[in-house]
């Protein structure tokens, strides 16, 4: 049969997560994330992971705490109210400085909010979430494709730089179901000596902990952090450009606004605006550097978001505020229709003439 | 040519493609010149359900009957009291949509003694072995086995939905062929048709394919 199977978004990042060695997860049940963990409760008895249904996404996210301290490969995944719940233990993670992977499938909030599609959580995703000064990697798919393809890389950067990463999608992508080619390659484990996994009366113990007595070494430590931040951001950018080189307006868009978005660039071309999309496929670190480069082409950016404007202030940041740069959203659990985003983009391209 | 039962029910692994045929088959039965009515009794599903395709059902005359919270921004999985009605007034075809798995058929056992008591449905079971858990004849029966269990009506006939979405090919289709009887045979119930997207359908080398049409998306 052929290689490519039909799933949905939340399903891809469960099966990926799996062949990406992930063989403990962690979760409580929350719509539109549900089917992650109903996947991983079907799989992992039959392979010999570990799935568990913890009494509270509090008591989930510290499970994964102690995993990660272990140096396994270990996620956990929920919806907007509950990654809030987990924000305190994501810190300690963090702050830990562990690998472990945090799935966010988004709904509308703020509270209860609704069970329809958000990405009103990207500050609380890019800017720590939780207490004290830290950083995910935030990855954010846009196709059920890419939900499989940055698992796999989430748990890599995870890995590699010892930090929390986190993928950050929204209800359409963990609901929608697309084809997918899962990967068949083994995956690649770097070594862990500052893993918890017993002496065995040879080596030094080694210590997993947040807390730090003496202040000068908590400075210094946060210290040592952010320089592994500031290569992160230099080095682990990701972003996709489409019709950018000659583009009059940039639109700026990640996940389902992304899809939305490129189906307006295309029918603005049409009309005879030079339109252009950047997609972030990272938020944190944010594609800083094309953004900035295509401010110095283009006149207006448009920011699409299914949130109230967050994003925005990134794209403000990164230009030096030197273009106008105008929001297109919906909120609540819509999505921006492609004429919306068009409507922008004529605005955008008539606004500066 | 298909012959309609009064009542029609479709169940299947989530992710099978129940909705989608549930509502084409709606229309199969309205084109063949009786009433018909669909109920949605997916009590699993968030998003993409048969509320997607009121307008199109309405556009035909077709009666939808689906939990009040459909498509809204919360998540209760209770089913409508008009539900009762179908199973009443005998003189309308009724497709019922049930939810995926053994957990979405949980929802039919309370209608489970009417349908049986008439006597007069068809229980279809959608294979798509295009989805990761029913790759295999062998997966979809125990997948089957699970939802016949939890519901409380037997299945009748399968239906062969193997698809990749959009990207679907002839080819594609063709290749579940073998599956489909295999689960046939270990079912000892007929594969009564292979459904594909319609503009694939005359190209697909199966017996008795039906062409659906897809639910419009525009992301």
């Amino acid at each position: 049969m052929s290689e490519k199977v039909l799933m949905k978004g939340n399903e891809a990042i469960a099966e990926a997560a799996i062949r990406a060695g992930c063989r403990h997860y962690f979760g409580y049940p929350i719509t539109p994330q549900t089917e992650l963990a109903a996947y991983m409760a079907k799989r992992m008895p039959k392979i010999g992971g570990c799935f568990l249904q913890a009494e509270s996404e509090i008591a989930a996210i510290n499970m994964v705490y102690g995993v990660a301290a272990t140096g396994k490969r270990v996620m956990t995944s929920s919806s907007s109210p509950g990654v809030s719940l987990k924000q305190e233990g994501i810190s300690y993670i963090a702050g830990s400085d562990l690998p472990a992977l945090i799935v966010n499938v988004q709904r509308g909030g703020p509270g209860l909010g609704g069970i329809q599609p958000s990405q009103s959580d990207y500050f609380q995703a890019t800017k720590g979430g939780g207490h004290g000064d830290y950083h995910l990697i935030v990855l954010t798919p846009a196709s059920v494709q890419e939900m499989a393809d940055l698992t796999g890389l989430a748990f890599e950067l995870a890995d590699k730089y010892r930090m929390p990463a986190m993928l950050l999608a929204d209800g359409t992508m963990g609901q929608m179901m697309e084809p997918v080619e899962l990967p068949e390659t083994e995956p690649e484990f770097v070594d862990k000596p500052w893993a918890l996994t017993g002496t065995g009366m040879k080596r030094e113990h080694n210590i997993v902990n947040s807390l730090y007595l003496v202040p000068e070494e908590l400075e210094r430590t946060n210290l040592e952090r952010f320089e592994r931040y500031k290569l992160i951001e230099e080095k682990e950018a990701r972003w996709e450009s489409f019709m950018t080189e000659d583009a009059d307006v940039c639109v700026v868009a990640f996940g389902i606004a992304a899809r939305v978005s490129k189906n307006a660039v295309v029918e603005a071309r049409k009309l005879g605006i030079k339109a252009g999309l950047i997609r972030p496929i990272t938020v944190w670190p944010f594609p800083k550097k094309p953004i900035a480069e295509a401010a110095k082409t283009c006149k207006a950016f448009v920011s699409v978001e299914l949130s109230m404007g967050q994003m925005i202030d990134d794209i403000n940041l990164a230009i030096g505020c030197s273009r106008p740069v105008s929001l297109c959203s919906r909120v609540g659990g819509m999505i921006p229709s492609p004429e919306e985003v068009l409507e922008s983009i004529k605005k955008a391209a008539g606004g500066n003439e | 040519m298909l012959k309609f039962k009064r009542v029609t029910l479709f169940c299947g692994h989530y992710g099978s493609g129940k909705t989608n045929i549930a509502v084409n088959y709606a229309f199969w039965i309205k084109e063949a010149g009786f009433d018909v009515r669909v109920a949605d009794m997916d009590i699993v599903n968030p998003y993409f359900r048969t509320k997607d395709s009121e307008k199109e059902l309405s556009e035909k005359g077709i009666d939808l009957i689906s939990p009040k919270y459909a498509n809204s921004n919360v998540d209760l999985p209770a089913l409508p009291q008009e539900l009762y009605g179908l199973f009443q007034q005998k003189d309308k075809y009724a497709v019922l949509d049930i939810g995926g798995d053994d957990r979405g058929a949980y929802a039919l056992g309370r209608f489970a003694p009417l349908i049986l008591e008439e006597n007069n449905f068809d229980c279809l079971f959608v294979a798509n072995f295009f989805r990761p858990l029913t790759r295999t004849a062998q997966e979809a029966y125990e997948v089957m086995k699970e939802i016949e269990a939890a519901g409380g009506v037997p299945f009748t006939s399968i239906v062969n939905n193997s698809n990749l979405g959009e990207d679907t090919l002839p080819e594609n289709v063709e290749s579940t062929q073998g599956e489909a009887l295999r689960l046939a045979e270990l079912s000892a119930l007929p594969l009564v048709m292979t459904t594909a997207k319609g503009s694939i359908a005359a190209q697909v080398n199966c017996d008795n394919v039906m062409p659906l049409t897809l639910q419009k998306k525009y992301y």
